[in-house]
């Protein structure tokens, strides 16, 4: 990826709501600019006034501090205006509804309306009725567009490139809206994604999706650029998708030996939190491999990105 | 003074009829059925039909009226003028009202109100199982004598196949048909489309086609256990339709129907998470709509029924997860099944006999027929005279409808149930 490459491209969408119709030069366009907002996280005073005057609401439906703080720092920095609204799922079902409740807040004209919501979807309901632009933050099983992008960001500052590197993504990918999100996004730049787990984990059809699918962590991790572990939600342990945690560890779960299959420059993603001991061993979370906490930090830079581009910000063409 | 159709193409399958006659209608019944020109005009109205299609009237054994409880959707009234519109001179209507129709009080209650609405002719499908819970039979004797035509549990199948093996037998005792809507809950799970390639894109959760072939081969096994009549509602995966021919080829009595949405739209619909795309069973891959193609063409999918399932703007204009599964059809059904004709998949026979010859065989109500003598319930179509689909302008309360603005070949021009007009356009 090269400066020119980026040059004067403008990312002209009212919404971000998925990376599977997102252009390759899109998510170029998004990564160019996230790193050149990198920087401004450094300085002693991290604020600059590109959205002063702008209001962003976090709407979120489902418990979540990692995503909705980063959402919050990334507008602040901004100097844009931030609101935080958590709506208990419970309450939502029994009183307003999304249509309702998005309609309240467009007439209080907020600019920006970030959404995560436990049905897949909603964004895009809420993108159909709204003037405001919408960034899903997470969707049921679809997407988590930003989660993806800063894998992106993190694989290509750590990389150089992300066009053909192996990306393997180990765990439940039927129930992760990250596996979609950097599945789309990786085939798009050009990466080759094998993604592993249980059959119980393996969506049928994901062939479809131009990737590779293998029962095995020893098979997806040979010769990997990248190791992506997702995490097994504990609760989904009566929905019979796997046996004990003992074994799901023992055949699925990332240790060091296993790093000695891939590339010796493997990194190690995992989207947090981290069930430690069960997906991914003490030893690999906190190896040098391991990515994990640059991945936060991208986080901010990338929704930075997000932020400005929707507001009608010009991509930035000087990064890297 | 009689109506007379005059000059139309009378098709009737139950007298493999299909040659232009005169046809008139006196006292509420078919008078005389003759050659054209040879029934005189003097004294009766004339309807020149020349150019039409003289149907005996369409039968749609499988529709949702809502009344009694959710009048808001739909009524008995208003589901019958939708059904009048549509061309369907009769409906069998489901028992998943509130209360549920599982006794002979409910029953009644629909009958009356059928009859004081004056529309089409209304068939009331009891309850397989009180309350439809799946636990104990209802009275199927006592709601054959106050008018049910039919017995389901549709929308809640019979998940104990040891039920499901006693009702076969008991309706068999009364002579009812079982209609059943065959689902694997557990498989279903919290499916709310198709499991495909569309469900992992759009990151929703996937019903398998197995959760619909397992229920029907379980219940095509007690039908041919028991020598019950069973009937397989709304067929939509291509699995199904292999089951029912082979058991029909086998003699089981068993006889099945699809939906226009079936042989028309696939999980493709619900890109855009389109709520009016959602319904029970989903839609399903270009597989699925070929193997039913195929099986009303060659006869193991003996009906085409609506499955029309009214609801409100509160169950559809929601995240897709939460909307309500259906949509309606009466006003659509027969414009959508001539697309079969004009695309050589039926004839217009075969047409007709799943819209009329066989419905009426099923539920063994009078009407399928257009003999003198028979009930004057009668359908004219005009296969020729393009439209364009309105929601705004259906008669049915909701408007819960995929195919808005589509352009469609034909359409009913006339619906007479029992000598009366109750629809002309």
């Amino acid at each position: 990826m090269h400066a020119d490459d980026a040059r004067g491209m403008v990312f002209r969408r009212k919404d971000l709501l998925g990376l599977a119709d997102l252009s390759r030069e899109e998510i170029q366009a998004i990564l160019t600019t996230a790193a050149s907002f990198k920087e401004i996280s450094t300085r002693s005073i991290k604020k600059v006034p590109t959205l002063r005057g702008k209001t962003v609401i976090t709407l979120f439906y489902e418990p979540s501090t990692r995503t909705r703080t980063s959402f919050e720092i990334a507008a602040k920095r901004l100097s844009a205006d931030t609101i935080n609204l958590t709506v208990a799922a419970s309450s939502a079902v029994k009183g307003e509804t999304l249509i309702d409740t998005a309609r309240n807040l467009e007439a209080m004209a907020p600019d920006i309306i970030v959404i995560r919501h436990a049905c897949s979807g909603a964004p895009h309901l809420l993108a159909s009725r709204l003037k405001s632009s919408v960034v899903n933050a997470g969707d049921g099983l679809h997407e988590h567009p930003t989660q993806g992008l800063l894998d992106m960001l993190t694989v290509w500052e750590a990389k150089g490139r992300l066009d053909g590197l192996k990306i393997a993504i180990i765990g439940d990918i039927a129930h992760s809206r990250v596996a979609r999100s950097n599945i789309h996004g990786f085939r798009t730049m050009g990466s080759q994604v094998v993604v592993a787990g249980p059959q119980t984990m393996l969506p049928p059809y994901l062939a479809e999706l131009d990737v590779e699918v293998t029962f095995s962590l020893t098979e997806a991790v040979a010769d990997a650029d990248v190791i992506m572990m997702l995490r097994l939600q504990l609760e989904r342990q009566g929905q019979m998708l796997f046996s004990t945690l003992r074994e799901y560890s023992r055949f699925f779960g990332l240790n060091p030996g296993h790093l000695e299959l891939a590339k010796p420059d493997v990194l190690v993603m995992h989207p947090g939190p981290l069930n430690r001991g069960v997906e991914i061993s003490p030893e690999v979370a906190d190896g040098p491999q391991s990515v994990i906490l640059t991945q936060v930090t991208n986080g901010v830079a990338v929704r930075m990105a997000v932020l400005y581009l929707l507001s009608g910000g010009e991509a930035s063409g000087t990064a890297t | 003074m009689g109506l007379l159709l005059k000059g139309g193409l009378v098709v009737d399958p139950a007298q493999d009829l299909e040659a232009e006659r005169d046809l008139l209608i006196e006292n509420g019944r078919v008078a005389r059925l003759a050659g054209t020109g040879t029934i005189p005009a003097a004294g009766h109205e004339v309807q020149d039909c020349r150019g039409l299609v003289v149907c005996p009237g369409f039968i749609d054994l499988h529709v949702h009226l809502r009344e009694p409880g959710q009048e808001y959707k739909e009524t008995i009234a208003s589901g019958g003028q939708a059904a009048a519109a549509g061309g369907f001179t009769a409906v069998a209507c489901m028992p998943n009202t509130q209360p549920v129709n599982d006794n002979a009080a409910v029953t009644r209650f629909i009958l009356e109100k059928a009859a004081s609405a004056r529309q089409v002719r209304v068939y009331p499908v009891a309850a397989i199982s009180q309350g439809s819970e799946g636990k104990i039979l209802a009275e199927y004797g006592e709601l054959k004598a106050a008018g049910a035509a039919a017995l389901s549990d549709d929308g809640r199948p019979v998940s104990n196949a040891q039920l499901m093996r006693r009702a076969l037998e008991y309706a068999h005792t009364f002579d009812l048909l079982v209609i059943s809507h065959a689902e694997d809950l557990e498989l279903t799970g919290h499916g709310v489309m198709h499991e495909g390639l569309v469900s992992v894109q759009l990151g929703l959760r996937g019903i398998p086609a197995a959760a619909e072939t397992v229920a029907v081969f379980r219940d095509c096994e007690l039908a041919r256990l028991t020598g019950a009549r069973l009937h397989i509602a709304h067929v939509s995966a291509a699995g199904t339709v292999e089951i029912i021919r082979q058991f029909k080829a086998q003699g089981a009595p068993i006889s099945a129907e699809t939906a226009p949405h079936y042989f028309t739209l696939t999980h493709e619909a619900v890109q855009g998470y389109d709520t009016n795309a959602k319904m029970n069973p989903p839609l399903r891959t270009e597989a699925d709509v070929a193997a039913i193609k195929q099986g009303l063409a060659d006869g193991t999918l003996d009906c085409i029924a609506t499955d029309h399932a009214p609801h409100s703007v509160l169950e559809k204009d929601l995240e897709f997860d939460q909307a309500a599964n259906g949509i309606i059809g009466l006003e659509t059904a027969v414009g959508l099944s001539l697309q079969l004709v004009a695309t050589g998949v039926l004839t217009l026979p075969q047409l007709v006999a799943k819209l009329s010859t066989n419905p009426a065989r099923l539920l063994g109500v009078p009407g399928g027929i257009l003999r003198e003598g028979a009930p004057a319930d009668i359908t004219v179509l005009d296969l020729h005279r393009p439209w364009t689909v309105d929601v705004a302008a259906f008669k049915s309360k909701s408007r819960n409808c995929p195919f808005h603005g589509w352009q469609l070949p034909g359409r009913a021009v006339l619906t007479v149930v029992g000598g009366e007009v109750v629809w002309k356009l």
